[in-house]
Order: structure tokens, then C-alpha cells, then sequence
């Protein structure tokens, strides 16, 4: 009898040989690609295509791929902080919001100039004017520098001081959960002029443009698609380079990298900014696309789900948040429009059959998979 | 003996005290350690030895005294970011390499000594970097083993990896924690071979080890550490034949 194995068997189909069939460098590279290529299909879609068509796009599902990619960027924000410098933000929310407020007092302004009439809740605030200090965000450009250096600015703040103190793991996520958390309860605050727990909407144009038209809702989805993808490739490079191997290493053993050298805390907060300024970004994307600001935005619970779509995918990969997040979001909005009663419970169940099942991610198992297959 | 008693002095440590929550680890510790010499630490577990690692590295602070590095730059009152940039290198106790990335990735990183971002994110090595490397690389007897994720290596692989991290930034100090803890007979011989190696005029080499025959191959001088305090120093031969150190720790 022969118990050798044949070599001209079939190969036995294992979850690592199909890994590593279709999961590659190659693989890797087609998704900014074929991001953009969504970029590109969705005005086609809507505009070409006729309405009979099954490839047509309604303006109300361009709105959710819009919105769902705001939210794989900032996913690809955690995942820089969390899967490269093993910072676990509950709180990635503030930046979200730190965004989202600022364009939606641009959108308030662009309102005010074309109506002239106050906003609701500056009117049952008693107020009779439009708040001078408000109108310094009249324009779209200055409004994105405002974002950009506000999101750094309070992203530094708070990590020079934990990270200087050493304030590391569990108890960093901690109080990143309980910054979000007092920040929504500030935000509730209708003296806070902010809106309060109704927030801010009422916007009617953005840089000229019908704020609900075709043409701009077509035109932010494209954009959110075109940031991340922007955001993904750069983001890449740093992972790849010399810096992120810095980055990592401070991750898996911080005290060793100070013991070679390293101003481990300076290395985390360069991530950590710009982890935040990415977050902003999408937080300012998404608001206009919503039409909506109020203090959900910086609930812990988006800020917990944000973790959870990077775990879903797989931290560290990059591909594994924004994929985590396009697929949570994806069938959130199917199914909270179909049974939402029971998303909850499916999306915890899923959580944990995931994390017991692919404890890096789906992604993230199917790379490592791919990997171990080829160099066995 | 190598080093000559008019080796200039590396480390100088005086009066040193240091104390966790009431526990005296170190009292009243003087000592010197001199360039070109390789100094072995020994003594029982709780002697202090690991503690004067990590006041000397910035790890912890003194309750008393000082440590000097080249008589003049005060070591007690800088971290540790600060203290590996002046040239102290030190190994740990458990084997503490990037797992994650590779050999060679472990040794650039090391090289870089936290210094240059812009060169960092252009992932850029000058030739003279790379070259030392490559070095480093064949010194430590990894040079086939580069593009090899660490996680993979031995356990003395491993720690060849970590002493080729020290040596890579050419430190004027070295320290090694149980260097040859866990190795094997044949692995204690390449890592003895690998630390005379490590002599130079221009280098002080301070290791603390319990194997009493790797000791007596590799040091010129030996220190005996007890409850915090020094209780002899010389060649091994005196310090074998020294009766308290017998008593406390060689024994038997």
C-alpha cells in the first residue's frame, strides 16, 4: 500500500488555500482602484443610467454608500492609532464631532446668508443676530483649515498629557470613552449655543450649491470615496515605512523602544493627530450628507462601534477597518430598515462569533491565512 | 586582568540608595566601572543586581547618591530616552525584541536611535547605516537570517538579535541582563565568544549572570551584590575564595 501522499491529488480545499489563491499583494493593490472606480460609477449611475436599469442608483442609496464611506475613513483613522500604535481610542467620536459641528456652522451660515432668518434654536434662545464669532467659518476653505487645526490641536492637547504621564491600555481607552461622554453631555447643553439635543440643521447650501440637489449629494459621496481613498494610500505609505515599523514596535514592547532611544510618546502623538485630523475629515463629510448635527455624533456608542467595525475587519490591515466598516454599515442599514428590532442582537452576535472565530478580524485571518500558505 | 587601574571610569555610582515602598534594594552603593573592562555582577536573587540596571538606564530613580556617566553628566536626573541617547545599551533579562518585524528591521530601527523622522517616513538609511548594519548582521551570526520575522527565532537567536541591537549604535556603556539564561551549552559558547568581542578600550561592558564557569570565561573583574550592598570585588579566583561571598551566594 502506498501512504505517500500523491502529488497529483487535488488540493484539499482549507480556508488558507483559498486565501491564498485570492488574497494577495495583488489583491491588495485593486481596492484603492476599485474605489475609485465606485467614485466614478456613482454620478454614471444616477445620471446615464436609466431608472429601469437594475444598475441605476437612487439618490437615496448614492446618500448611503456616501455615508458609509465617511465612516470606513474613520475606521482607517482607529486602525492607524489602534492596529499600529496599539492606542484603543473609545473616543474617536470628539474628532467625528469636532467636524461635523464645525461644517454644520459653515451650512448655518451659507443658510443665514440666503434666508435671513435665524436658525430655530438661536431664536428660542432669545438671540437676534447671527453670532459674530460664527461668521469667521463663512467660507468653505477657511472652515476645512479650521477643521484641520482644531481636530490637531485638541488631539495634541490630550495626548501630550496622556502620553507624556504614561497613561497606557485600559485606562487610556477609559478615559477616551469618558472625554466623548462629557463632551455629548456639553453638547446637550442648549447655553452651550450648539444647538442642544436637537443640534443643527436647516442648511441650504454648501459653497454655492443646493445642499439636498443631485448634484451635490452625487458630488460628496464621490468625494468621501475619493478622501478615503487619498487618506488609505497615505496612511499606507507611513504603515510601510521606517516609521510605521516605529510605530509597531512601540505597540508590541514601548519601554524597549525607550531604552533604544525613541520619544515613544512623540511617536505615538504623530499618529495620534493625525489619526484625529483624518476622523474630522470624515466627521465633516458626513454632516452634510445627513443634514444633521446634534450630539449623537459623539455618543460613546458610534465611538464603541467604530472599534468594533476595525475588529470585525481586522486592526493592523488597514483594508480590514475599511472593509469592517462598509460591511457592518452595509447590512446595518439593510437590516435596520428591514427588522430593527433585532439589529442589535445580530450585531452582538456577529461581534462575538467573529471574535471567537477569527480573533484577527475576517480580514486580518484570511491575510494571515494567505500568508502562512505561501511560505510554509 | 585587562583593564589597567588607569582605565578611565565610565560609570561612577556613590552613596546610592534605592528603596520600593519601604524595601532598602540598594543602600549606601559605591562602585565604579571602568572602559575596556568587562565587569560580571553576581550574587543572589534580590541582591539589587537588576535594580542597579535600571537606575543606571533611568528606569528608576535613587532615593540617594549619584550616578555619574564620564564623571560628569548626572544620570539620576534623565529618563531613559535621554540616557540611550548618550550611548547605554542595555539588554533585558527575557529575551525583548520586535516579534513582529524582521531581523534586519529590528537592527535599522535600533541604528536610528529615535532620531531623524523625515528620514523615517522616506524609510531612508544612509550607506554607512546599512553598511553597520550588514555588519552587525554577521557579527551576531544572523546574516542569513535578515528578512526572517523575529518571532520566528530561537530563543538565543533572540538574543543574539537584542545584544546585535545594543551593539549596532556603538555604546559606550553596555549592559546585559543574564545574557545566557535558557541557552544551551554550545549557544553560551557562540554568546561568550560574542561578548569578549564586545571589548574595546572606548566601551564598558557590565553583565549580570548567575552560570558561575560563563562568568569566570567572559569578566575581568567580578562584583558581589547582597541585600543591596557590595560584599566583595576582584578576580574571580579572589572572589571564589572569598569567604563571605561562599557564605551568601557560591555556597556548598
Amino acid at each position: 500500500m502506498n501512504t505517500l501522499p500523491d502529488p497529483h491529488a487535488p488540493q484539499r480545499f482549507t480556508l488558507s488555500s483559498l486565501a491564498a489563491k485570492w488574497l494577495g499583494p495583488a489583491t491588495e493593490a485593486c481596492v484603492a482602484p476599485l474605489l475609485l472606480l465606485v467614485a466614478l460609477y456613482l454620478p454614471f449611475a444616477y445620471f446615464v443610467l436609466p431608472e429601469a436599469s437594475a444598475l441605476h442608483l437612487s439618490l437615496f442609496g448614492i446618500n448611503l454608500i456616501g455615508q458609509i464611506m465617511c465612516f470606513a475613513l474613520l475606521a482607517l483613522a482607529l486602525d492607524l492609532v489602534w492596529g499600529y500604535a496599539g492606542i484603543l481610542s473609545l473616543g474617536h467620536g470628539v474628532f467625528f464631532g469636532i467636524g461635523g459641528y464645525l461644517m454644520a456652522i459653515y451650512l448655518l451660515n451659507g443658510a443665514y446668508e440666503q434666508t435671513h432668518v435665524l436658525p430655530d434654536f438661536m431664536q428660542y434662545m432669545g438671540a437676534s443676530e447671527f453670532p459674530p464669532l460664527w461668521k469667521a467659518l463663512s467660507r468653505l476653505d477657511v472652515t476645512v483649515l479650521a477643521t484641520i487645526v482644531a481636530s490637531a490641536a485638541v488631539a495634541a492637547v490630550f495626548g501630550f498629557v496622556t502620553f507624556r504621564s504614561r497613561i497606557n491600555g485600559v485606562y487610556l481607552s477609559i478615559i477616551t470613552q469618558a472625554l466623548t461622554y462629557a463632551l455629548m453631555l456639553l453638547l446637550f447643553i442648549n447655553d452651550v449655543g450648539l444647538g442642544g439635543n436637537n443640534g443643527m440643521t436647516g442648511f441650504t447650501q454648501l459653497a454655492g450649491h443646493p445642499v439636498a440637489g443631485a448634484t451635490t449629494q452625487i458630488g460628496l459621496a464621490v468625494a468621501s470615496c475619493v478622501l478615503l481613498v487619498a487618506a488609505y494610500v497615505g496612511v499606507r505609505y507611513l504603515t510601510r515605512s521606517a516609521l510605521g515599523r516605529a510605530l509597531i514596535a512601540v505597540r508590541d514592547d514601548e519601554a524597549r523602544m525607550r531604552f533604544l532611544g525613541y520619544r515613544t510618546h512623540t511617536l505615538k502623538l504623530l499618529a495620534w493627530c493625525l489619526s484625529a485630523v483624518l476622523a474630522a475629515l470624515a466627521g465633516m463629510l458626513y454632516v452634510p450628507q445627513v443634514g444633521i448635527v446634534n450630539p449623537t455624533i459623539v455618543s460613546p456608542q458610534l465611538s464603541v462601534e467604530i472599534a468594533v467595525w476595525v475588529a470585525i475587519g481586522g486592526r493592523g490591515t488597514l483594508l480590514g477597518a475599511i472593509f469592517g466598516a462598509i460591511l457592518v454599515n452595509g447590512i446595518k442599514f439593510w437590516l435596520t430598515a428591514e427588522l430593527p428590532a433585532v439589529w442589535p442582537f445580530i450585531l452582538a452576535g456577529v461581534t462575538l462569533l467573529i471574535v471567537v472565530c477569527f480573533n484577527n478580524g475576517v480580514w486580518g485571518t484570511f491575510k494571515a491565512a494567505a500568508g502562512r500558505e505561501r511560505q510554509p | 586582568m585587562n583593564a589597567t587601574p588607569a582605565a578611565r571610569t565610565a560609570i561612577y555610582i556613590s552613596g546610592l540608595s534605592v528603596t520600593f515602598s519601604g524595601f532598602a534594594a540598594i543602600t549606601n552603593l559605591s562602585m565604579e566601572f571602568r572602559y575596556g573592562e568587562i565587569r560580571a555582577i553576581i550574587g543572589p536573587n534580590g541582591a539589587g543586581k537588576t535594580t542597579l540596571m535600571d537606575v543606571i538606564t533611568g528606569k528608576t530613580r535613587p532615593a540617594a547618591g549619584d550616578v555619574f556617566l564620564n564623571k560628569e553628566t548626572n544620570l539620576a536626573a534623565l529618563d531613559e530616552t535621554a540616557i540611550a541617547r548618550l550611548g547605554i545599551g542595555r539588554k533585558f533579562q527575557k529575551p525583548s525584541v520586535f516579534e513582529a518585524l524582521r531581523v534586519r528591521e529590528n537592527l535599522e530601527l535600533a541604528i536610528r536611535n529615535g532620531r531623524g523622522y523625515a528620514d523615517m517616513v522616506r524609510s531612508r538609511l544612509s550607506e554607512r547605516r546599512h553598511a553597520r548594519v550588514d555588519e552587525v548582521l554577521d557579527t551576531i551570526g544572523l546574516a542569513a537570517e535578515g528578512a526572517r520575522v523575529a518571532g520566528t527565532l530561537s530563543h538565543g537567536q533572540k538574543q543574539w538579535l537584542e545584544i546585535g541591537m545594543l551593539l549596532v549604535a556603538d555604546p559606550q556603556v553596555i549592559l546585559l541582563d543574564e545574557p545566557v539564561a535558557g541557552m544551551t551549552d554550545h549557544e553560551t559558547g557562540r554568546t561568550a565568544e560574542l561578548i569578549a568581542g564586545l571589548r574595546s578600550p572606548e566601551r564598558a561592558v557590565i553583565v549580570i549572570e548567575h552560570d558561575m564557569d560563563f562568568v569566570g570565561e567572559i569578566a575581568d573583574l567580578v562584583s558581589v551584590l547582597h541585600e543591596g550592598k557590595l560584599l566583595g570585588e576582584g578576580s574571580m579566583q579572589s572572589v571564589r575564595a572569598n569567604p563571605e561571598v561562599i557564605r551568601v551566594y557560591l555556597g556548598r
